[in-house]
């Protein structure tokens, strides 16, 4: 029977939940890397046990670990993420120019069809790739030097790139999101991009809410089928496109807030998103006490509450935006972890959840892979 | 060559595969740096947790302690105390005190 691995990245080590395909009894293995943050584990499409994780510390700096048999062990790769050619500025919070600094990895995506070449996503925002499994990483650079580079500029989060998206229908697109920066698109596997934010605004942290650069995209979503439409979670608002990131509309409809950190597609209906509603910005944590998951069906607009199996009262956890998945199960899965250390599954579209684990340290990603 | 004893802190020493202290081979006039080439030779995964793969600086929270001074800010090349030298303390590398 086939089933499902969970890859959990937490503030103090990484967990690997398994279980069959009933998704009712799990095993966990882990800490491993105690101690360390593990900011994203993800495995190759290509080879569900080749896994990559990233490991950092405010100490000792960034480690990249990978496996090779789903989990159990796994050994150190490169970790030098040297910025191509001269590093170039940003702009800083008090508005003179900074250099690129690399602090970590937030966020490793293995291609579609080659466990060796990975993407990573990294704070000082830039896009590095490896072709040979990890022990060496180039950055391709035409991000950071699309033009407005210098006009990037940190959020309170740091200026992490967090998201990457393969699209597995138009060979060499692929799209990212930066914190504070934006959103941008490929065309040519990662040599040059452009911004993706017609249609964003953001009244409440940009002086033009139009402005090209600087809106703070938390996570972008798509269903594989269906690579033209994307979903985005934004700072403020449930945005969705259907040209590829060419223009982008509100779909935060019914939703009690719009503020958010994770979005997902159903793994079989392209039209059912996901997201985890979160009071305000400066609060983080979700309206009322109550841990909702909101679905629509439609694509957005109409969202309705995810409730049976969840706190009801007295929650105040946030989920933040690597933090939910789905596996591809006929009965599609749904996952998150909380900072409490929660990690909640569905397996039947989120109708209801139960805790797979509930103690563990604060969650910073959630990977699904299911497995034959 | 000097055999130079060596302590690492916890993680870094998950991360290198040993326990307890290290004795490393450094040739020439004992330095930071030489030990901390020592040891990147003899465990390539610490390479980046200690000091900067390009320019050598040494990452902000790490610490060096010899012979009961912070010896973090000495030139990386000046020679090591005589006490480390002649292996009767070891080179401390400490991760720094941080938080509340």
């Amino acid at each position: 029977m086939s089933g499902v691995r969970l890859l959990v990245g937490t503030k103090k080590g990484a967990f690997v939940l398994t279980s069959d395909g009933e998704r009712k009894h799990w095993d966990v293995s882990g800490p491993h890397f105690a101690g360390w943050e593990i900011y994203h584990m993800k495995g190759s499409p290509a080879d569900p046990n080749r896994l990559y994780a990233s490991q950092t510390s405010g100490w000792f700096g960034q480690v990249i670990q990978r496996s090779n048999d789903g989990g159990k062990t796994w050994e150190a790769v490169g970790n030098q993420f040297t910025y191509d050619g001269a590093t170039g500025t940003h702009q800083w919070y008090d508005g003179t120019q900074h250099p690129w600094e690399f602090k970590r990895v937030w966020h490793l995506e293995p291609s579609l069809d080659d466990p060796d070449t990975v993407y990573a996503g990294v704070e000082d925002a830039a896009i590095f790739r490896t072709t040979d499994g990890g022990k060496t990483w180039q950055e391709l650079p035409g991000l950071r030097n699309h033009g407005k580079g210098h006009l990037w500029q940190p959020g309170a989060g740091g200026m992490g790139l967090h998201t990457i998206v393969l699209d597995p229908l138009h060979p060499g697109r692929l799209y990212i999101a930066i914190s504070a920066a934006g959103a941008f698109r490929s065309d040519d596997a990662g040599q040059t991009w452009r911004p993706i934010t017609r249609g964003l605004k953001s009244q409440y942290e940009l002086p033009d809410p139009d402005a090209e650069v600087g809106h703070c995209v938390h996570r972008i979503a798509m269903h594989r089928s269906r690579p033209d439409t994307l979903f985005m979670q934004k700072h403020w608002d449930v945005m969705r496109s259907d040209d590829g990131g060419g223009s982008w509309h509100e779909v935060s409809g019914n939703l009690p807030t719009d503020f958010g950190f994770p979005i997902a597609v159903h793994a079989h209906e392209p039209e059912t998103v996901y997201v985890v509603p979160i009071l305000s910005d400066s609060m983080h944590y979700p309206p009322d006490g109550r841990l909702r998951v909101y679905r629509s069906r439609t694509g957005g607009n109409e969202w309705e509450a995810l409730t049976q199996g969840l706190p009801q009262s007295h929650c105040y956890v946030n989920v933040l935006r690597g933090a939910m998945s789905v596996d591809s199960l006929p009965s599609c899965g749904v996952y998150f972890g909380t900072t409490g250390g929660q990690v909640y599954g569905s397996s039947d579209s989120g109708d209801t959840w139960t805790a797979i684990v509930r103690d563990l340290p604060a969650v910073l990603s959630v990977e699904a892979q299911t497995l034959p | 060559m000097t055999s130079i004893r060596v302590a690492l802190p916890l993680h870094l020493r998950n991360l290198a595969g040993v326990e307890g202290e290290l004795s490393l081979e450094v040739g020439g006039s004992p330095t930071v740096s030489a030990v901390l080439d020592a040891l990147e030779a003899r465990h390539p995964t610490l390479r980046g947790t200690l000091r900067d793969h390009v320019s050598r600086k040494r990452r902000p929270f790490i610490r060096f302690f010899a012979c009961e001074q912070d010896w973090s800010h000495e030139p990386p090349d000046a020679p090591l105390p005589e006490a480390i030298v002649q292996g009767r303390e070891p080179l401390l590398i400490i991760g720094a005190m941080a938080g509340g």
